[in-house]
């Protein structure tokens, strides 16, 4: 009898009642709706709590004739509505996609330690992004910049790569997609040191690319990434019961009435379309989608069914509160999210795994 | 539910180019317990991935009849179930829920458990005597805990055959026969066709009521255990030296060391 290597790389909770996934599922969007609202009131320039929720409200009740007083106006409402809302909005949409992706990776691979990048998303992307700032002169930074074009690319072509390379040589087993993927992240990110080597002028701005950020943010780049994002997170989230029975194994699973293969990629191709446009608007962004489903299934347990939703909101949560952080953290100057992603994640990651050692 | 006829006819597989498996034939009637034994590589676990349709293979396998490739995957699922020898447990799960597992081709796959899943799961446990388990992580569970819980996820399909690989390997003599008396109560309740394999000659001599003995990839021998369990066919084929003693629930095999040697 073997324990599966299967995600437990810290102790994840024994069973539990649903009542309880329910608790944790709605204390996650309790979270979520906090950390968005102290998001868009917490800023350089400070705008009244009152005022931020009476313009908000307005602005939703408007459609319906509604008419709520005492908003925001000028540049206070500008500030609100064009500068913090859309950032929050893109924090918590790429926190939830990398997270819910992360989980799903995890899972497919039976890998504690898989997350979004690993079969050649984040190198390709970093190669396309790199190609393009050094390459392209005055690339414009706008929402269909070439940028995020290319970083989007970048990231598919990475782990379309990966997955022909990891059939080719193996059919769908995980360890050989999981070699294949490190064999196309190595040379993607060999490709891009180059092209950054030969064109030190920019090194400056691939860097930021790299560490991520999400201080440019606007609604178009919301609307941009919420179809791809969106859609496959409603994919990933409808294969939490099937994530279930592939974790007993290929062939239990063939046993159970489900094709190993045809799961895991589809399971991949959904969390790598998440993993491409959340890293096309907001560079790479690490830690997210590996510590966030870690830290769900040390509250809920190990089914997929039940780590993947509460993944979904606890990431957009915990992204928006580091975007919070790096606002304010050196303010005026902002710090790359990617720096308090981890640096807060890393210790708090290692506090969880320090506690669950104590407790076994 | 009552057991259904596997007949396999023909059956060949390979690992790579080496052929593991060459016109394998077998029996197995309604409600019938074969074991197939053989010696380490004879290709048992091969046999029995390749009748689940795991492991590519020529020639056919027929349930009652039918070709197990003519039927869709899931209903094929609610027919046949399998415990591997070594199961994947996963982390943070449930006894319940694991065994909730086993429901799964008989709903659609996005469906969340419906009453009737729960029910059959309560059975199922009950029976096993999981029940003080079920909120247990099940890889926390014992070792022998651990194979009826696997065994109580095969019988939540609700199939009429199961496939047992190595039921007893992880286990010492009095959980294994535990394991193997509860099989073998659970078929003469239900009918259940088994297709197990057993590198335990004699508990494969008690239990099952025939065997097939399989080496270099054919079977060599079938029938009943004291046809099948003779001192020449474990010489031969095994390369052992042992006694054959008949109990009274069927044959058993005695290991004999080489003579000439003394204690002194």
């Amino acid at each position: 009898m073997t324990a599966a290597p299967a995600p437990r790389l810290l102790a994840a909770a024994p069973a539990r009642p649903r009542r309880r996934t329910a608790l944790v599922l709605s204390g996650a969007a309790v979270a979520l709706v906090l950390s968005a609202l102290a998001g868009v009131w917490v800023g350089a320039l400070p705008l009244p709590p009152g005022a931020v929720l009476a313009t908000l409200a307005d602005r939703a009740l408007s459609p319906l004739g509604v008419d709520v007083p005492g908003g925001l106006e000028g540049t206070g409402a500008a500030v609100l509505l064009q500068l913090r809302l859309p950032r929050v909005a893109l924090a918590a949409l790429v926190g939830a996609g990398l997270a819910v992706s992360g989980a799903a990776y995890q899972g497919v691979f039976r890998n504690p330690l898989a997350d979004p990048y690993l079969l050649g998303a984040a190198a390709g992307a970093g190669l396309g992004a790199t190609l393009v700032i050094a390459h392209v002169p005055a690339t414009p930074l706008g929402p269909v910049g070439l940028v995020p074009l290319a970083a989007f690319a970048g990231a598919l072509l990475g782990v379309g790569a990966a997955l022909l390379l990891g059939t080719a040589a193996g059919g769908s087993h995980s360890a050989t997609l999981l070699l294949a993927g490190v064999a196309v992240a190595s040379f993607l990110a060999a490709a891009q040191t180059l092209v950054q080597q030969q064109n030190t002028d920019d090194l400056r701005a691939v860097y930021g690319w790299l560490l991520g950020q999400l201080g440019r943010a606007q609604w178009s780049d919301v609307v941009l990434v919420l179809p791809y994002l969106g859609a496959a997170c409603l994919v990933l989230l409808l294969c939490g019961r099937a994530l279930d029975v592939l974790a007993v194994g290929d062939d239990e699973a063939r046993s159970l009435g489900v094709h190993p293969g045809r799961l895991r990629l589809l399971v991949v191709v959904a969390a790598s379309l998440a993993t491409a446009s959340a890293v096309a608007v907001s560079g790479l962004i690490g830690f997210v989608g590996l510590v966030v489903p870690h830290v769900v299934r040390r509250l809920v347990g190990g089914s997929h069914a039940r780590v993947l939703p509460v993944s979904l909101l606890a990431g957009g949560a915990f992204l928006v509160l580091a975007d919070l952080v790096a606002r304010v953290a050196l303010a005026p100057a902002e710090l790359p999210i990617g720096v308090v992603t981890a640096f807060v994640g890393a210790p708090f990651f290692a506090g969880l795994l320090w506690a669950g050692a104590r407790r076994r | 539910m009552s057991g259904a006829r596997v007949e396999v006819v023909g059956l060949s597989a390979a690992h790579g180019r080496s052929r593991v498996l060459d016109d394998v034939r077998l029996d197995v009637g309604p409600g019938g317990w074969t074991a197939v034994i053989g010696p380490n590589g004879s290709g048992k676990t091969t046999l029995l991935r390749a009748v689940l349709g795991a492991h590519p293979h020529g020639g056919q396998v027929r349930v009652d009849g039918v070709p197990t490739t003519a039927v869709p995957r899931r209903e094929r699922a609610r027919t046949l179930a399998y415990a591997p020898q070594r199961p994947v447990v996963p982390e943070g799960v449930s006894t319940a829920e694991y065994v909730g597992l086993g429901r799964t081709p008989h709903r659609a796959l996005l469906a969340a458990p419906r009453p009737a899943d729960r029910q059959v799961v309560a059975d199922v446990m009950a029976r096993l005597e999981l029940t003080g388990l079920a909120d247990r992580a099940v890889a926390t569970l014992s070792g022998g805990e651990q194979q009826r819980a696997v065994l109580a996820r095969a019988l939540a399909q609700q199939p009429r055959v199961l496939l047992l690989d190595e039921p007893t390997s992880a286990l010492d003599l009095g959980h294994a026969q535990q394991v193997l008396d509860l099989v073998d109560r659970l078929r003469r309740q239900d009918g259940l066709t088994v297709l197990s394999t057993l590198h335990d000659l004699t508990l494969a001599g008690q239990y099952a009521d025939r065997l097939a003995l399989l080496s270099g990839g054919r079977v060599v021998a079938e029938g009943t255990p004291a046809q099948v369990l003779t001192a020449e066919a474990l010489a031969g084929h095994y390369g052992a030296r042992a006694q054959v003693v008949t109990g009274p629930h069927g044959p058993a095999v005695l290991p004999l060391r080489a003579p000439g040697h003394d204690r002194g």
